[in-house]
């Protein structure tokens, strides 16, 4: 399917922006392994939508602005890129660090969004100070945590395999990572007070076995966002579109019917 | 010339290398065992005084989380020391102010040694090496930007004397800083900065502070040292005297050679016992992505291999000087004309199983018999002629850099 992409100017910074399919706009926000905008899973979800993919700066090696400091530049940001990009009654999906990223934009204003979808998301944390909600994927060996991330280890990517080049994109993108998530880790002990404004009906969609964030994290999740539904994907761990790509396709139509 | 006394105080009584998974940031601290905590701490603090009695100064650190280096706190060490010493200068390097979070209260502390040791602080500051941010917490990213906004506040503490002033910068905030005490050293205790590369060495060349470089050996120590130069040329129009560069290497005299390789095999503790996953030398933003995944390809075979290079070939890095006294003397004046010359030798002479004879051996050798020849190489020449004449020498890099150099020369 032919896609588009493109380099935005933005007020602050610059957005590099992928387009694919036409339909109602769905605003595909990436987790902390980069940009999927060429992954398969969104020619199936280009079927129905506009998949509208933005690069979350420093990922893929896009430019970071300086003042960049973590999560809450990058939510002050998304807001160009939202005017920028015409945003309006789009569904909202947002994968591990781009849930977090889709929590936090729909709960300061949920009107661009008709429909929210959270995908193994991280950004609140659900348990006491000495609970690890979420894996510390800095303090693990990286190709143990490439492997928690799946269901069946054999579906994660053999780092050993990268050229240097390739390899140095995912050491870029894990500092892209560790700019967004570092303290504190994964979330904003703020945003459960502010999960309430998100007034659009919203999914939680979870891989069974997601070794990063289990589903017991979801559900807690869920439960903190009003009438959230939580749904599980079996034999899929924390990138379910990626193990599962048809039966996450189906969970994403049927909700968005 | 000056020398500085090092140990980095190690707690060197780990079980077998093969059941544990890193020195650093993970091995639990069951294995420290107070009794013997005790015991070390006080001869270290016996060391450093007996250096002092050798004509030496002083230098100490700190880490965190790790058995490389017991002290997470080197300014606590340093105010013991500067209540039992009365000569040595007392180098700190350094104050780790990339992960502190507040500068103020290092600015205070410093202030407090240097009062009472009467104006014998020499103030190091450096961003860490890797492993110290996830015992900080603190992101690695921007770390040396940091470094020099702390500075930046340090510094207008340390100088500002008619009341309160505020400091409102990226990271760091104060609205009413007046600290008690200010320095004893006026306008403000000397500092020194580690630089670890060509790039790094601009901002120190420039305020004149000492830069420091560690275990750069020959293959890096020329391209960092003339950065240094080249920038102070440029911007105050003189040369560099030899007392603004600083060298640290292992250091072990003996008696005869085959005592001094003995000695010197020991104080490789220090780099073979530093057995650290690539997961923790690599925390997001530290290492430009680059060498981020230079070292996460180290770590495909495995994660955890020691560093093993020989005492030979950490000698011929000019990492590590060994033998007798004429031959340590030999050896740090080759690298020392080499590098164009620097007025503060680092002397890492104490490491893991090291003894206290061997040490004091070490020690009283160098003291009386190296030291005294480095001070006339040094007054022998000026820094212009050494800098010259280093230029005229060929590049020795067939010394080929491996992942220690990559994680410790900074």
């Amino acid at each position: 399917m032919g896609a588009n992409t493109e380099t935005i100017e933005l007020p602050v910074g610059e957005c590099t922006v992928t387009r694919k399919g036409t339909g109602p706009q769905l605003l595909l926000l990436h987790g902390g392994g980069g940009s999927i905008a060429d992954h398969p899973v969104t020619d199936k979800l280009a079927e129905k939508f506009e998949i509208i993919a933005p690069t979350h700066p420093g990922f893929n090696g896009t430019k970071v602005p300086d003042h960049f400091d973590g999560m809450p530049e990058l939510v002050l940001f998304y807001l160009d890129v939202l005017d920028a990009l015409k945003i309006d009654n789009a569904v909202l999906m947002g994968i591990s660090m781009g849930g977090w990223l889709a929590a936090e934009l729909a709960s300061i204003n949920c009107t661009r969004f008709s429909k929210v979808i959270l995908v193994d998301a991280v950004g609140v944390k659900v348990g006491g100070p000495t609970d690890r909600d979420i894996v510390d994927v800095f303090g693990i060996p990286p190709e143990k945590a490439t492997k928690l991330m799946y269901h069946d280890p054999a579906n994660a990517p053999d780092l050993s395999t990268l050229t240097d080049e390739a390899l140095a994109a995912v050491a870029g993108n894990r500092i892209a990572l560790g700019l967004y998530t570092w303290e504190p880790y994964m979330h904003n002990p703020k945003l459960p007070q502010r999960l309430h404004r998100i007034t659009a009906p919203t999914l939680l969609l979870w891989g069974e076995s997601d070794g990063l964030v289990s589903t017991d994290y979801g559900e807690a999740y869920a439960a903190m966002i009003p009438g959230a539904k939580f749904v599980t994907i079996p034999e899929a761990g924390h990138s379910p579109y990626a193990e599962q790509t048809d039966r996450f396709v189906d969970e994403v139509f049927a909700f968005t019917d | 010339m000056r020398t500085y006394w090092f140990t980095e105080d190690a707690y060197p009584d780990l079980p077998p290398e093969e059941e544990y998974e890193s020195i650093r940031v993970n091995l639990p601290n069951s294995n420290f065992d107070p009794e013997r905590g005790h015991e070390l701490y006080n001869w270290y603090l016996d060391m450093w005084c007996m250096a002092e009695s050798y004509g030496l100064d002083i230098m100490n650190n700190e880490h965190h989380q790790t058995a490389t280096c017991m002290v997470p706190a080197a300014p606590l060490m340093l105010s013991i020391l500067a209540r039992e010493t009365s000569k040595a200068r007392l180098l700190i390097l350094g104050n780790p102010i990339s992960n502190r979070r507040n500068p103020i209260r290092v600015a205070e502390e410093m202030a407090l040694i240097d009062v009472i040791s009467k104006g014998r602080l020499e103030c190091g500051f450096v961003r860490g090496v890797p492993y110290e941010a996830a015992p900080a917490n603190r992101t690695a990213l921007r770390g040396s930007q940091r470094l020099w906004e702390a500075h930046d506040m340090i510094m207008k503490a340390w100088t500002t004397h008619d009341g309160p002033f505020n400091y409102e910068g990226r990271w760091f905030h104060g609205r009413q800083i007046n600290i008690w005490p200010r320095p004893y050293q006026q306008p403000a205790p000397p500092v020194w900065i580690t630089m670890g590369g060509r790039s790094s060495t601009t901002p120190v060349a420039k305020n004149k502070y000492v830069g420091a470089v560690f275990l750069a050996g020959y293959p890096r120590i020329r391209e960092i040292f003339d950065g240094y130069r080249e920038d102070y040329l440029e911007m105050h129009g003189e040369h560099a005297p030899f007392d603004r560069l600083a060298y640290l290497g292992l250091v072990y005299v003996g008696e005869t050679e085959e005592k001094a390789r003995e000695g010197a095999e020991k104080l490789l503790w220090y780099m073979s016992a530093n057995k650290v996953p690539g997961y923790w030398s690599n925390p997001p933003g530290y290492h430009p992505p680059q060498i981020a995944a230079q070292i996460m390809k180290g770590a495909r075979g495995g994660s955890g291999v020691p560093l093993t290079a020989t005492l030979d070939d950490q000698m011929a890095r000019g990492n590590v000087f060994a033998g007798t006294p004429d031959q340590v003397y030999e050896q740090i004046k080759n690298f020392w004309e080499y590098s164009g010359g620097f007025g503060n030798m680092l002397m890492m002479g104490q490491a893991g199983f090291v003894t206290h004879e061997e040490t004091e051996t070490s020690m009283k050798l160098y003291s009386e018999e190296v030291f005294p020849r480095l001070k006339e190489l040094e007054a022998s020449t000026t820094p212009a002629e050494a800098w010259e004449k280093s230029k005229a020498m060929k590049q020795r890099d067939n010394v080929p850099l491996d992942g220690f150099a990559l994680e410790f020369v900074r």
